[in-house]
């Protein structure tokens, strides 16, 4: 999927993870994925690095569909299906 | 032709039946789960561990931690006061750190000055603080067991530890039960 594309895609859920560093957004993306339905998508906001590496992997492991990143500046968007 | 065909079919419902036990069986005895030994009682060690730990039941893996050693003093409560110890204990006591705000770190401790450091550029980089990584650890059920012979050598009594819902005392056999069942063990 292009940026444009990412971009398009409505998002139920956002989860503003940019308070804190690894593994603070894993366990934030974790919180969260409870309060949303199978289907829907949630975004988790991150300014760190190793994020963009662990939540696809976490992904993998739970089963989600993970669907991209969106750089913004200073930090970057996650965009997952669960 | 058709009694071989039978027999073939028979022959591949039998394999896939022991299959399917043999898969049950490794499913059994290896759990989602992480278990850790955590000797080293040095900050940037017992940091390492948090990392490990909450990463881990972020990702839905149960995780067990076995504290021993060095490490038991990472689990002291400054506010906690005992009595009744004897010398060797009250010197060990006062040598040791009190709890996991008061640890060295392995290297480039500089006299207690490295800790400090660290701690600022923790808080810079927005990393969670040792206080908040318990906390998390406890919010995520995390279980810490804690080594009672190391405890009775350290002469750390159960009185002085930090109060925390999922903890407990165990031996050797706890870790190694714990251990047995887990899909990944680790020591640090």
């Amino acid at each position: 999927m292009n940026e444009e594309e990412l971009r398009a895609i409505k998002v139920d859920k956002s989860v503003d993870a940019r308070g804190t560093s690894c593994p603070g957004p894993l366990l934030a993306a974790k919180k969260a994925i409870g309060q949303i339905e199978k289907g829907q998508v949630m975004e988790v906001l991150s300014a760190d690095e190793g994020t963009k590496k662990d939540i696809p992997k976490w992904c993998t492991k739970k089963g989600f569909e993970y669907l991209g990143t969106i750089e913004e500046s200073g930090f970057f968007k996650i965009l997952l299906r669960k | 032709m058709e009694p071989d065909i039978e027999q073939k079919i028979k022959e591949m419902q039998s394999q896939i039946s022991e299959l399917q036990s043999r898969v049950t069986d490794i499913e059994d005895t290896h759990k989602d789960q992480l278990a850790m030994i955590v000797m080293s009682g040095d900050m940037d060690k017992i940091l390492a561990t948090m990392v490990v730990a909450v990463g881990a039941a972020a990702m839905d893996t149960e995780v067990k931690l076995f504290f021993t050693f060095w490490s038991i003093a990472a689990l002291r409560d400054p506010k906690k006061k005992v009595s009744g110890k004897s010398f060797m204990a009250k010197m060990f006591g006062m040598m040791l750190p009190k709890g996991r705000n008061h640890l060295k770190l392995s290297k480039m401790n500089m006299g207690g000055y490295g800790p400090k450091i660290i701690r600022k550029l923790m808080k810079k980089q927005k990393v969670f603080s040792l206080d908040e990584f318990f906390q998390q650890a406890a919010d995520l059920d995390i279980e810490i067991v804690i080594c009672e012979m190391s405890m009775d050598l350290m002469g750390i009594k159960k009185e002085e530890i930090i109060d925390y819902p999922n903890l407990s005392y165990g031996g050797v056999a706890t870790f190694l039960a714990d251990a047995n069942e887990s899909r990944i063990q680790l020591f640090i």
